[in-house]
């Protein structure tokens, strides 16, 4: 039993711990509960569906990045330009240009929410802000959904970078993001002793943990069990190595861009070869009331543009956009006219989204708004109709029903419906 | 009965300076509490015979310390306190304790810290203030709470206070009424409906938000009422002072305005709502209960919230929604799920009981330390956090009616994690008031943030998220708490005792309340060898241990 209190050279945690468990009875056994056994990785490639979201805080002008007015009085200074895709975008997304083959542009979005908090949540799940309940936001409700797809994974199936994202909602906490900065530092991830003594206290907690839970015989002392479980894992596991972007080659970096929206965009492309199943990037600072097109070009679209256009060129070369839905959009858009202070205020009623990849159709434009830009002319579609399209195009069935905590039943983003036009 | 309550409040505290007649002063206690304590144990054990179960045993002397501490106190007891209970000798040792952590100078303001952080909490959320945009002043809300639990304000008074309360946000400002806070931020947006519905859920049990925008299919509220009820709070406007010659609000006045009515006519301040069909109907201020008051938007004919904190007293739900909250609060469940939902579509476990404890507190005055003490006595607080074969069936976390034949095992609070590391080992609690306070807030926005409760949550079930279990396994305060410095906890320990099997207990004692067992005592010889015999160092994983085992943070 003594060797169980030194490291054993080159041996992994999980055969010191089952040894632990196999030797010293119940010791370890609640900890293991939660464990989890490796399938075949060719098994496990063949379905594993992640999405991205590129979070563009404050409401970008996607009249002047995604749906160009070009002569008309509210269509401001930037040209269109042509792109690989059947649509021309800004000319100041030059490197997006070359990637809007694999991707779409919803040119009739029409919602309501022209608040910044109330956009903000109404966009990240698909409801309307509603004081007696919390629904779960694309994160979580993606993460809960692709979850089975993957027994192997160690690391939080739902992971916000720079940002802190929408909450799980009546979901609960395990379906939390997880947050952390564009360098991928996790906070009070180091316990910064050997981590023969974190093994070691860690089978003495479980012992512990095991004896209360015997002895009360309820479920919240082994429901803690596994949460332990999980912190020890996530602590350990081989998977965290994925947080490590500093790792990537100079190069590679540069190409995202050295900032925290190209670093946080590159560390997304890892934890989606990582198994998880949806990452959040956030990129604040649209909020353009003054002085917007000075902005835009010297700062926000060159951003966007090279971290946006390089994630998806790696998740293409790497075959893993056909398995990924990457969408780039903001609470709303901006209003068509220009102000007096030359920016550009809050507009909800027609607006563009970008999304691509997994089953949706790429390189296409959905939808037209008016000459001006101030109004949808086509079908208009709302957050209800493009998350539910966006679900769809991960291959999660969109009759799924949730019960809320005062057991309302709740379908996936209250049920909207289908864009046809990207997914069949 | 006022007599009695007085009697009851002073003379434990009186008699503590002659401790030959403290048992005298425990009789008279349990006398006025017998008949409560009584009434309680009766209903609950005709529930137990009904379903034929038979409860769990007692819980041990040293566990149901470390309990009662939590519940009343919000901290777990030290090491030194919880010995001197174990060597209080008699049977009414526990009656004993009750009173001293109730009335003992020596914990009112753990006491009133304690319950005023959980009614901050339950009246604006923990979230509530913490953004500088809002007029709502958390320390403001907090030190009214503080002070009403310090000075045994009665709990009907400190309603109306919150329903009625006129003044400024922010401590020291001209006009200050902390009691402003709860209601400031909500009654500006949306007509008040927030105010409507908090005021009604948390003070009578009865949820109207869904009755807002239509009659609700099981609930008993119509749109109408919820209308009704809004009224009240038409009189009312959260004003905004800034900062001179800034846009920054410095903090907001909670005042009464005349009320036009939505047609303009304040000698008929009525208000429009529309139904689902899209017709509108009107509606003027009208009690639950189907009391109507004058008409008038004027304050001079008529106060409307005022009127409406003289007719919440006399609402029998009143009573039966504190009697629900304080019982939930110390059996880990209510008698209805949720606590705040007393609505007949909602059925109640045991509902005579329910209704008789509600008249009860309201005979004793609304006292809650009366009422702390008959939930805190009474046979189902006494008994084990066991599940076994014969009281099988009373699984509320399934969705089983309560029936109370065991203690419900159910986290700590936040606060009570945090307040129960820093009484133990003395971690966080260096430094001024000031930066003590700040290291707690510091440290319960990243564990709030991580946990994401929200007000009114139950917790029966461990909901940690993984930066929560981060934060206790490798955070600052953990460390702090594990700290084997020359004068840390530890340390001290390390110095105590007569041999390494009394210092364990102690540790063990300190954490959970309870003897180590003796597989802990293997694996503690097992970390002694491999600390390569530093005892220091064993006795430091083996606290690491204790303070992270689903023992320590979860209330049994």
């Amino acid at each position: 039993m003594t060797r169980y209190w030194q490291t054993p050279a080159g041996m992994t945690r999980r055969h010191f711990m089952s040894h632990l468990a196999g030797s010293s009875g119940a010791y370890a056994a609640s900890l293991m509960m939660g464990g989890s056994i490796y399938a075949h990785a060719d098994e496990l490639k063949q379905k594993r569906r992640s999405a991205i979201l590129l979070w563009m805080g404050g409401g970008p002008a996607t009249i002047d990045m995604w749906d160009l007015k070009p002569g008309a009085a509210t269509g401001g200074p930037f040209r269109p330009i042509s792109t690989t895709g059947d649509m021309q975008i800004c000319e100041h997304l030059p490197l997006m240009a070359q990637q809007m083959k694999h991707m779409s542009v919803v040119r009739s979005m029409s919602t309501r929410e022209a608040d910044h908090a109330r956009g903000r949540y109404y966009m990240h799940t698909g409801f309307v802000p509603n004081p007696n309940i919390e629904h779960p936001s694309y994160g979580s409700v993606i993460a809960h959904e692709l979850i089975g797809q993957r027994p192997e994974l160690e690391i939080p199936p739902f992971v916000s970078i720079g940002g802190a994202s929408t909450g799980p909602g009546f979901l609960g906490m395990a379906w939390s993001p997880f947050s952390v900065t564009s360098n991928g530092r996790v906070r009070n991830l180091e316990m910064k002793i050997e981590d023969t003594r974190l093994m070691q206290r860690m089978a003495a907690l479980s012992m512990i943990e095991d004896g209360f839970a015997k002895r009360t015989r309820d479920t919240p002392a082994s429901e803690h069990a596994k949460v332990l479980q999980k912190t020890y894992d996530l602590m350990t596991s081989d998977q965290m190595k994925a947080f490590k972007v500093d790792q990537e080659p100079d190069d590679v970096k540069e190409r995202y861009g050295t900032n925290g929206f190209g670093q946080g965009c590159l560390l997304a492309r890892r934890l989606v070869e990582a198994g998880v199943p949806f990452i959040e990037v956030d990129l604040g600072g649209w909020d353009n009331h003054d002085g917007i097109h000075p902005t835009l070009q010297n700062n926000k679209l060159p951003t966007l543009d090279k971290a946006m256009s390089a994630l998806i060129e790696d998740l293409d070369q790497r075959g893993l956009l056909q398995d990924t839905v990457v969408m780039c959009m903001g609470e709303f858009g901006r209003t068509p006219n220009i102000n007096a202070g030359a920016g550009r205020d809050h507009f909800a009623r027609a607006w563009s989204c970008v999304v691509g990849g997994a089953d949706l159709k790429p390189g296409i434009a959905v939808g037209a708004t008016s000459r001006d830009g101030s109004a949808v002319e086509t079908e208009p579609f709302t957050s209800e109709d493009l998350m539910t399209t966006v679900v769809k195009g991960l291959g999660i069935s969109t009759e799924k029903t949730f019960t809320s905590k005062n057991g309302r039943p709740m379908k996936i983003a209250g049920g909207g419906k289908i864009i046809t036009d990207l997914i069949g | 009965m006022v007599l009695d309550r007085l009697r009851f409040r002073f003379i434990p505290c009186l008699l503590l300076s002659c401790f030959g007649m403290w048992d005298v002063s425990v009789s008279t206690a349990n006398d006025t509490a017998r008949s409560q304590v009584e009434l309680i144990n009766d209903a609950i054990e005709q529930g137990w015979k009904d379903y034929e179960i038979r409860p769990a045993p007692e819980a041990d002397d040293a566990v149901w310390c470390r309990r009662v501490y939590l519940d009343i106190l919000g901290r777990i007891p030290t090491l030194e306190e919880l010995n001197q209970f174990l060597a209080t000798r008699g049977t009414d040792n526990r009656t004993k304790l009750i009173q001293t952590l109730l009335y003992d100078d020596r914990y009112t303001e753990e006491y009133a810290n304690h319950w005023g952080g959980i009614w901050t909490n339950i009246l604006i959320g923990r979230s509530g203030g913490m953004d500088n945009r809002e007029m709502t002043n958390r320390d403001g809300l907090q030190k009214y709470l503080r002070d009403s639990f310090a000075s045994e304000k009665p709990y009907d008074t400190m309603v109306r206070e919150l329903i009625t309360a006129t003044g400024t946000t922010k401590p020291g400002t001209e006009n200050f009424n902390g009691a402003v806070n709860f209601l400031i931020d909500k009654v500006n947006a949306d007509d008040a409906v927030l105010a409507t519905s908090s005021s009604s859920r948390i003070f009578l049990g009865q949820q109207v938000q869904c009755t807002q925008c239509h009659n609700h299919p099981f609930n008993q509220w119509k749109q109408q009422k919820f209308w009704e009820f809004n009224s009240f709070f038409r009189q009312t406007r959260g004003l905004r002072r800034f900062v001179d010659g800034t846009r920054d609000v410095a903090y907001g006045e909670l005042a009464n305005q005349d009320f036009a009515g939505e047609a303009n006519d304040p000698e008929d301040a009525l208000i429009f709502y529309e139904l689902r069909n899209g017709l509108t109907r009107v509606a003027y201020p009208v009690f639950t209960d189907g009391t109507e008051i004058p008409k008038s938007g004027y304050l001079s004919d008529v106060n409307r919230r005022e009127e409406l904190g003289h007719l919440m007293l006399e609402s029998e739900f009143l009573d039966k929604m504190i009697v629900n909250r304080m019982w939930s609060h110390f059996l880990g469940f209510g008698f209805t799920k949720p606590i705040d939902d007393l609505g007949p579509h909602n059925p109640s476990s045991h509902p005579a009981l329910l209704d008789a404890l509600g008249q009860a507190f309201r005979h004793s005055s609304y006292d809650l330390k009366q009422l702390i003490t008959w939930i805190t006595m009474s046979k189902p607080y006494q008994l084990a956090a066991v599940l076994g074969k014969a009281n099988e069936i009373d699984d509320p976390s399934i969705g089983e009616m309560p029936k109370f034949s065991r203690f419900y095992l159910r986290q700590m609070s936040a606060e009570q994690l945090y307040q129960s590391l820093v009484s133990a080992t003395g971690a966080g609690a260096a430094g001024s008031y000031e930066e003590q306070e700040q290291q707690r807030r510091e440290w319960m926005k990243q564990f709030v943030v991580a946990f994401g409760t929200d007000e009114g949550d139950e917790a029966t079930t461990f909901n940690g998220s993984i930066p929560q279990a981060l934060m206790l396994f490798n955070g600052d305060l953990t460390r702090q708490a594990t700290s084997i410095k020359p004068g840390s906890f530890l340390d001290r320990i390390q110095k105590d005792g007569n041999s390494t099997r009394e210092r364990l207990t102690s540790l063990t004692m300190a954490a959970v309340a309870r003897r180590p067992t003796r597989n802990e005592m293997a694996v503690a010889a097992k970390l002694y060898a491999a600390r390569q015999n530093n005892e220091l160092e064993m006795l430091q994983d083996m606290w690491w241990a204790l303070l992270n085992s689903n023992e320590f943070i979860l209330q049994h």
